[in-house]
């Protein structure tokens, strides 16, 4: 009786933690894109004010960032529940991670080819789309993957602003019943599966990537 | 919002304090788990297979938990087992702890990256066992993991944040006992985000210094 309830509530924890972590690689991955074609292009102020501020973020603990978020946003006017802060939170911080996964390989991104489309008549936004794109996006897959379980392993601060995540259910568990065992061992095992999964999407996807292309 | 900051930069002592207990926390963590690193690579690459698939084991699936996990679980588990340890004791090693398996793996990372011959030719000098190991095998592997020991030394001092989780006065925790005394959230974390922008980026500083110093003494 006491196993099916512990392992519901962690069922519904790590939901919680799934769904959070993916809604904000989700927002991250699209902002991280903006932020590194701002760092990589030629607008003067814009450029460094992004380099500077991917600096800072990059450098602040992902509790650190809750709290700001969570108690700063409200000081501003701008109230939210904790799960929207908690999307918030790990979409500002996966971002500036992904960003810099972008960046790197759109620095790599052969300007030869640029060149080529612009003689073959394409805009520059067609080219962007057609082009650069779907070559970017190959070489950025298995490091956002990889980012993927940095999120994972950052999102219990979610937990500190009162989420009920995987790490808050094992710890609500743990003063009730006096038995921190269960739900801890429960939710490490849990925590080490997802991680262990996605490294196997990544290898696949990096492996799918080589036979397809011949290199990474 | 700057007078909100004068009232913060007047509780500056508070600040200061988390800020330099955050600093000797991660300097302490960073060093130990440095020196544990080492024998614990050595375990990674042991003759014996089952000495090396448990290594592995462990140091995988500290790896994949997050920090406040095994936090957790050295601060409710090991009472339950009746180990009881002080906050400071439990913080501090399971930092420690969660930071050697990854120094650990990549210790070995850059070991199986080292070139065979730089062995073979320390076996023909008459180097042997541990001699060869501290003399020729360990500098090189230090010097070519430089920098990414040193983004996982950034990694330790965003961990250490956690820490306040279980009331250990470091710069968050202290930032974030200054934002509810005077409700001035955001211009207390902010303060804190630049401190650690502060650590951080002085710890890029030292390894690009590193890296270009083992340049100058020939190292790739």
């Amino acid at each position: 009786m006491a196993w099916t309830s512990l392992l519901s509530e962690l069922a519904n924890g790590t939901v919680v933690t799934l769904t959070v972590s993916l809604a904000g690689i989700a927002i991250g991955m699209l902002s991280g894109l903006a932020l590194a074609l701002v760092r990589v292009g030629r607008v003067p102020v814009a450029k460094q004010a992004v380099t500077a501020y991917i600096s800072i973020i990059r450098a602040t603990p992902m509790v650190t960032l809750a709290l700001l978020i969570f108690f700063g946003m409200p000081a501003l006017g701008l109230r939210m529940s904790p799960v929207v802060a908690a999307i918030i939170i790990i979409s500002i911080n996966t971002s500036v991670f992904q960003a810099e996964i972008w960046r790197a390989s759109l620095l790599d991104f052969p300007r030869g080819q640029l060149d080529a489309a612009h003689a073959g008549g394409m805009t520059s936004a067609l080219t962007f789309r057609r082009i650069v794109f779907p070559q970017v996006w190959r070489a950025s897959l298995p490091s956002l993957v990889n980012e993927m379980t940095l999120v994972i392993k950052g999102s219990p601060a979610i937990a500190v602003i009162g989420v009920v995540d995987l790490t808050r259910v094992a710890v609500r568990w743990t003063t009730v019943t006096y038995e921190p065992i269960p739900p801890f061992l429960t939710a490490t095992v849990i925590y080490v599966v997802v991680v262990m999964c996605l490294i196997r999407v990544q290898r696949s996807i990096e492996r799918r990537i080589v036979a397809r292309y011949g290199i990474l | 919002v700057i007078a909100n900051l004068w009232t913060v930069l007047g509780e500056w002592p508070e600040l200061a304090t988390g800020f330099l207990n955050t600093l000797w926390i991660c300097a302490i963590s960073g060093v130990l788990s440095l020196i544990l690193a080492v024998p614990v690579s050595l375990l990674l690459v042991s003759g014996r297979s089952t000495v090396r698939r448990v290594t592995q084991a462990i140091v995988d699936v500290l790896r994949a938990i997050p920090f406040l996990m095994l936090l957790f679980i050295v601060y409710y588990c090991l009472p339950a087992v009746h180990v009881r340890l002080s906050r400071w004791t439990c913080g501090l090693s399971a930092l420690i702890f969660y930071n050697t398996a990854y120094f650990a793996e990549i210790l070995r990372g850059a070991w199986a990256h080292l070139p065979h011959e730089q062995e073979e030719a320390g076996r023909a000098f008459g180097h042997a066992g541990l001699g060869l190991y501290r003399r020729i095998i360990l500098p090189q592997i230090l010097i070519a993991a430089g920098p990414v020991l040193g983004n996982q030394m950034i990694t330790l001092v965003k961990n250490s944040a956690f820490l306040m989780v279980i009331t250990i006065p470091d710069l968050t925790f202290m930032a974030n006992q200054v934002q509810s005394i005077y409700f001035v959230p955001l211009e207390a974390m902010l303060v804190a985000v630049a401190l650690y922008w502060l650590i951080c980026s002085s710890i890029e500083w030292t390894v690009r210094r590193m890296d270009q110093i083992a340049l100058v003494r020939g190292h790739e």
